[in-house]
């Protein structure tokens, strides 16, 4: 066998594995379904009382697709994390099969919980009043740039999962980082009246970034109210969101690698 | 070929400031049951967990099936089979899943992975339970799982990590029965245990480790010469005689007195003749025993022998 069907072959098992254990374990789904319905008419509704109704909610949108996927991050970082504890992962790293498999498995099947969390994200936009404006070509085009990132927030989940050393560390670690990194961005309100140097770092956050490129991609126009920045990252971005979710696969792909060889359960 | 599946030379490895393993040394025949022995903390799962590429040592070199662990680690894990102490069995999936998962992450056709785990299903008498899920397997069920997994692509050395931890006696038998059954189809089989009574049964040669070191070699009935010939045992019907019967038994051998138990052992050559003469002298001072007899030696005596600080000397 050569290696990519060697790969190929370890990560369909894992992440077949996975999704098993996933159809047994409803609970699991449940918060992923949850997640985004809160997420949807909390801020939809919340916020958008005072920051300029329907065209509000119709804005947040694309902010909180870019959050749903963001948040599954935390699904990979508790799964491995679990695996870890038990000893599973001890199990698989003593098989003569390849590194990245395991833990592609892992990010592939969380990628089926992430589409779950979209479609459900989606059909309570539908219900609250958001709606898809371009092409079905753009609106594809605008899952599937959502999607990746999905992918890319969960090698960045892996990573945490592997390098906590329990349960309860993944637990807080794999949570704790989601909140500044989804809210100092352009999901939900203007960058620019953000202080520096926040308004910089949300200018450039991959997330802002894809929130962008998802506005553009389904034809959700921006608030009147919520004046958003021109500078390069908002001009490019759908390219500059494709850029970043491959740098982050790239740089979490070879770390977590790395790190694979060394996690130890106990 | 040198005729040894595992050689372990120097091996070292520190948990912070702790030595968990000091310069072991261990050579394990090809086709055997070779028995690690030792009390907690001794360092069988930390050698374990080198010998299988789980973690990588300070120094000193291990051959697998004389692939290095250090330099070849993909090679050794294709000859090795583990079951570790604490079973990884994915409760989610059911006992199928379980072994279906292993044999396809070894490269197994579909066809093939769900042939290994039906037959190995038959094997551990696992097969009523087959297509349940593992959350409601007994303990020893599931340790019955996890061994299996280990045999999937039935490696040359298979490594358990206390397989009978924790099982009642009837899986326990199940597992020794599988392991005589490895050893028959030319495995070698590496098992650390707790229960010495296991290592007498089932290893060709036990070593003994102790603070990361080896501190014994050898066959059961090598550990058990060791530990000296026959004693003769007496326990005492009250504990106020014991002053008389020390003063009379003085000059027999070494006494070795156990007060709580109102228990008197002591070394002797010629058992049967030494056992009648103590008995006419405690007859004739009218002292009553509650038991009497002579013992050789248990493979417990060698190892409480051995790892207690006082025997510590007594090295191989
Ligand atoms: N990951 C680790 N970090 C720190 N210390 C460790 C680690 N693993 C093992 N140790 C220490 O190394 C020593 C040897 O441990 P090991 O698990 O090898 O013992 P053992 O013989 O298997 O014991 P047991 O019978 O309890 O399973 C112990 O003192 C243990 O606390
Ligand atoms: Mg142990």
């Amino acid at each position: 066998m050569n290696a990519v069907s060697a790969i190929a072959q370890h990560s369909g098992a894992i992440a077949w594995r996975n999704l098993v254990g996933l159809r047994r374990t409803p609970g699991a789904i449940f918060a992923s379904v949850l997640q985004p319905i809160m997420f949807v008419f909390l801020l939809g509704y919340v916020f958008g009382g005072s920051l300029g109704g329907e065209a509000y909610r119709e804005f947040i949108m694309a902010g909180i697709f870019a959050q749903t996927v963001t948040f599954n991050a935390a699904f990979t970082t508790i799964g491995f994390a679990n695996d870890l504890q038990k000893g599973i992962v001890d199990r698989f790293r003593s098989l003569p099969m390849s590194r990245v498999g395991v833990i592609l498995g892992r990010t592939s099947s969380d990628l089926v919980t992430s589409m779950i969390s979209l479609l459900v994200t989606s059909l309570c936009g539908l219900a609250m009043g958001w709606r898809i404006r371009s092409s079905v070509l753009d609106a594809v085009a605008g899952y599937l740039l959502i999607l990746l990132f999905a992918f890319a927030m969960s090698w960045v989940g892996a990573y945490i999962g592997l390098v906590s050393r329990s349960v309860e560390v993944a637990q807080s670690l794999g949570l704790i980082w989601l909140f500044p990194a989804t809210f100092i961005s352009s999901g939900f309100v203007s960058v620019v009246a953000m202080p520096e140097p926040l308004a910089t770092i949300a200018e450039w956050n991959p997330i802002t970034a894809l929130a962008g490129a998802a506005r553009i991609l389904f034809g959700n126009p921006a608030v009147p109210g919520l004046p958003q920045p021109d500078g390069w990252p908002a001009q490019h971005a759908v390219g500059y969101s494709l850029l970043c979710s491959l740098v982050i696969i790239a740089i979490f792909m070879t770390l977590s690698v790395a790190r694979y060889r060394k996690a130890t359960a106990r | 070929m040198t005729g040894y599946a595992v050689q372990i030379t120097g091996l070292r490895k520190n948990f912070g400031t702790h030595t968990a393993l000091d310069g072991v040394d261990l050579a394990i025949p090809a086709g055997q049951v070779f028995g690690l022995l030792g009390p907690n903390g001794a360092g069988k799962t930390t050698t374990v967990r080198v010998l299988t590429t789980l973690l990588r040592a300070d120094a000193g070199q291990v051959l697998v099936a004389g692939a290095d662990v250090a330099t070849d680690p993909q090679q050794v894990r294709r000859n090795i089979g583990l079951s570790g102490q604490y079973a990884a069995v994915d409760d989610r999936l059911t006992g199928f899943e379980n072994l279906y998962l292993v044999a396809r992450l070894y490269g197994m056709t579909r066809r093939r992975s769900t042939a290994v785990a039906r037959d190995l299903l038959d094997r551990f008498r696992l097969t009523d339970a087959a297509d349940r899920q593992a959350a409601g397997y007994s303990g020893g069920m599931r340790r019955r799982l996890d061994l299996a997994g280990a045999l999937v692509a039935a490696p040359p050395v298979v490594v358990l990590d206390e397989p009978t931890t924790g099982l009642d006696p009837q899986s326990r038998l199940d597992v020794w029965e599988v392991v005589g059954e490895l050893v028959g189809g030319g495995t070698t089989v590496l098992l650390t245990t707790q229960y010495l009574e296991e290592a007498d049964q089932l290893a060709d040669r036990i070593a003994v480790l102790n603070h990361g070191r080896v501190i014994a070699e050898g066959s059961s009935d090598e550990l058990k010469q060791q530990a000296g010939g026959e004693r003769l045992e007496l326990v005492l019907g009250q504990l106020r005689d014991l002053p008389a019967v020390l003063q009379l038994l003085e000059g027999l051998g070494e006494l070795i007195v156990d007060e709580r138990a109102r228990r008197i052992t002591v070394p002797v050559s010629d058992g049967q003749r030494a056992l009648a003469a103590v008995l006419d002298l405690l007859n004739a001072n009218r002292i009553r025993l509650l038991d009497a007899g002579l013992r050789r030696p248990t493979l417990d005596e060698v190892f409480l022998g051995l790892t207690t600080p006082v025997a510590e000397k007594v090295s191989a």
